[in-house]
């Protein structure tokens, strides 16, 4: 069983001008011990997921139906207490706005005091060395001082650890992280990544970590989700991802990533944009989801939305034209 | 060279540390310690280093989000630095910034169209209401957000999403100078490359001036035309971009450059990892402030501050440099030479 099973989400919301279906039907499973990354262009649901799987949607406007199990339980019929329990404590997330996560009233090290205290009984003190210690952990200098500041005092980067260093305080087994990484320059990065992966080999967790940097996909997880307007559109483990996408919007996510070292290159072109926009959510699509953009589009695609499916072992992919195994062999 | 749109001269910025909360000051965070650049019309200069050394408080400093501890800022000509609070007025609309964090930059009671209408009334940029109208419009599409987003709340949008409101913000004053802070680092490739096209377009078209702070080495390369490195408040390196890729001339900038994930899975860098932790900016080492953690150090090091200082054998003009390694002779000097392309080579992990 694995850990982590979520079958066919849908999380919608519901607005003024319609309900806009942010996450409409999607699947997939994390083990314990593994990093699964889940990509995608900017508004497709990513953090609607993340957040649903901890049952952070606010209701109304927002509503979660399908199945989450955790362990096997479905978390959608867990209480609101049996919910507090577990967040912050068997699952935890690190956010991806970290000034509006953190309490501005707080000192970092109430914070990260706060969940030990809930979730492992810690003393007020004990609590607040367990906070110096994780501010070293995440690579914040002088943690004994840092501990008695407030979030303002700290620049973007120290606030982003501090939360990561929230998450991480009581060993959970499954971590979400919503673009982790984002605010921090490479060596620090680099360092996050590396007690993520202590993380795993310590408790055994799983990660499922959100991110918009392809480098850090290919450096830690073992298998990514593509999402694309509220689907999962391609799906497979992380080497052929790269190496042999087969839906031509991975296709294209690849292809606008800008290489370092283009100036000495001399390949200096515009990026390559995807053109186009993600499509409204509160219509129903009946086609491809895809289809306003993608290059290779037929009337097929317009009419017939692809199925989900199987085009090399683990490797799935919504498109009519996203070749199969003995196709590519042959 | 006609004046440049910014200068800064000589830019510190300390923060006082008080001891407890009615306490006196024990000592300052020495967070911006000396910068000076300038931004001429129509260039971007970034501005890169590690987390906490000082980059958005420039960013802020240049804002006059806070007073100055010392230094000028001159801005098309006028002093910035000094003017009082209430004639800041006409300097807001000339200079705009992005954040980092979009979400608590954006009023979270005010529609999307507000927070557009806001700037664009503020400095009577709109002849009437159709105009206004005609300037909304044309901000969603440039930021490639959907027309009909205009009238909904910021809490409704995705992170990036919220990043584009803070941008399409950012323009509607039709400032001169933009501070980009972290401003695509949330945004998704193809996305970013729509917005990154979009800034260059507008700085071909409207001559826009760009600071642009941000972790992700790739992009920066890829839109700026120079680049400053930042270390612990100060700037141990500026160079245009090829110079600065090509053949980095300290050894901070060789760190960073070599610590880039690279997008292909089982493929890496020759990483060169930094040993030692960051020092306090409260007490920041003497001599070079990088000698407690660079891997070239010597005695001078620990005692006497490098100046920044044109190089010698740098890939283009304008490039400097604060590192002692450059007083060695060639063969002595382990920055000698066009390291870059060797340094951004990718192997297999
Ligand atoms: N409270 C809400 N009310 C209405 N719509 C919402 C709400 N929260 C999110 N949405 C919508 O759900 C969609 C998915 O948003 P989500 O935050 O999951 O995107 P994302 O994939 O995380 O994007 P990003 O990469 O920009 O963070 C978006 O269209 C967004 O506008
Ligand atoms: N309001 C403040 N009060 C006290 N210290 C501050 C304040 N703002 C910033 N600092 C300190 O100044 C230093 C520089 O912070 P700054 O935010 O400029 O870093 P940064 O280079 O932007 O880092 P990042 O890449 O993490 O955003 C840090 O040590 C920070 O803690
Ligand atoms: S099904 Fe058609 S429109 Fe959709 S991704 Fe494949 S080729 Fe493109
Ligand atoms: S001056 Fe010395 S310590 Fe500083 S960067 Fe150069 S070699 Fe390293
Ligand atoms: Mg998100
Ligand atoms: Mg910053």
């Amino acid at each position: 069983m694995a850990l982590l099973e979520v079958e066919n989400l849908q999380t919608h919301f519901r607005t003024p001008d319609g309900i806009n279906r942010a996450v409409d039907g999607v699947n997939f499973h994390v083990n314990a011990g593994e990093t699964v990354a889940i990509v995608g262009e900017s508004g497709c649901g990513k953090s609607v997921t993340a957040m649903s799987i901890l049952r952070l949607i606010p209701e109304p406007p927002g509503k979660i139906a399908g199945a989450i199990r955790f362990n096997g339980k479905n978390l959608l019929d867990a209480s609101d207490k049996e919910m507090r329990a577990i967040r912050g404590n068997e699952i935890s997330m690190i956010f991806q706005e970290p000034m509006t996560s953190l309490n501005p009233v707080l000192t970092v090290g109430r914070q990260i005091g706060e969940t030990l205290r809930l979730h492992q009984g810690l003393s007020a003190q004990a609590a607040e060395d367990r906070a110096v210690e994780m501010l070293k952990l995440v690579g914040i200098p002088e943690p004994q001082r840092r501990v008695k500041e407030y979030p303002h005092q700290l620049s973007g980067g120290m606030r982003q650890r501090v939360m990561i260093a929230i998450a991480l305080a009581c060993n959970p087994k499954l971590l979400i992280a919503d673009e982790p990484t984002t605010a921090l320059d490479v060596t620090i990065q680099a360092q996050i990544l590396e007690l993520m992966r202590d993380l795993k080999h310590r408790v055994g967790a799983a990660i499922v970590l959100i991110t918009h940097d392809l480098g850090v996909v290919a450096e830690v997880a073992e298998r990514v989700i593509v999402m694309y307007a509220g689907r999962k559109v391609e799906e497979a483990a992380v080497g052929p991802l790269f190496r042999n996408p087969r839906h031509p919007y991975t296709q294209g996510l690849l292809g606008s990533m800008p290489k370092l070292g283009s100036s000495l290159t001399g390949e200096e072109t515009r990026l390559a944009e995807i053109p186009g926009l993600v499509p409204s959510l509160k219509k129903k699509i009946p086609g491809c989801v895809f289809a306003s953009r993608c290059p290779k589009v037929t009337d097929l695609c317009t009419q017939y939305a692809p199925a989900l499916e199987e085009k090399a072992p683990g490797h799935v992919a919504a498109c009519h034209y996203a070749l199969r195994e003995e196709v590519v062999a042959a | 060279m006609s004046q440049p749109l910014l200068q800064v001269n000589d830019l510190k910025k300390h923060f006082p540390i008080k001891a407890g909360f009615l306490g006196g000051t024990t000592g300052y965070v020495y967070a911006v310690d000396g910068v000076s650049f300038d931004i001429a019309k129509g260039e971007t200069l970034s501005l890169v280093g590690e987390s906490g050394c000082g980059k958005s408080t420039v960013g802020k400093a240049l804002l006059r989000l806070f007073p100055l501890t010392a230094g000028q800022v001159v801005l098309g000509g006028d002093r910035i630095d000094d003017m009082p609070n209430g004639t800041l007025r006409p300097l807001r609309r000339k200079m705009q910034v992005v954040f980092q964090d979009p979400f608590s930059s954006l009023n979270p009671r005010m529609r999307v169209r507000d927070i557009l209408a806001e700037p664009i009334r503020n400095f009577g940029l709109a002849k009437d209401a159709a105009d206004l109208e005609k300037r909304l419009e044309g901000l969603m599409d440039k930021v490639r957000l959907p027309r009909d987003a205009i009238n909904r709340w910021p809490h409704e949008f995705s992170g990036g999403q919220r990043q584009r409101i803070g941008i399409a913000r950012a323009l509607a004053g039709e400032p001169d100078l933009i501070i980009c802070d972290e401003a695509v680092s949330a945004l998704d490739v193809s996305v970013k490359a729509q917005i990154v096209n979009l800034l260059q377009d507008l700085q071909t078209e409207l001559g826009l001036a760009m600071l642009f702070i941000s972790h992700d080495l790739a992009i920066v390369e890829h839109m700026t035309h120079r680049v400053a490195v930042m270390y612990l408040g100060k700037i141990v390196e500026v160079a245009p971009k090829r110079s600065l890729f090509g053949a980095p001339k300290h050894p901070y900038t060789e760190a960073l450059l070599s610590a880039v994930p690279v997008p292909m899975p089982g493929a890496a860098r020759e990483r060169i990892i930094l040993k030692g932790d960051v020092p306090s900016p409260i007490n920041p080492p003497k001599g070079c402030r990088f000698h407690t953690r660079c891997p070239y150090a010597f005695d001078r090091c620990r005692t006497e501050e490098p100046q920044l200082r044109p190089v010698a054998d740098a890939l283009e003009g304008g490039h400097i440099a604060a590192c002692h390694l450059h007083d060695r002779p060639a063969g002595e000097n382990p920055l000698s030479g066009a390291k870059g392309a060797q340094l951004l080579a990718v192997g297999s992990a």
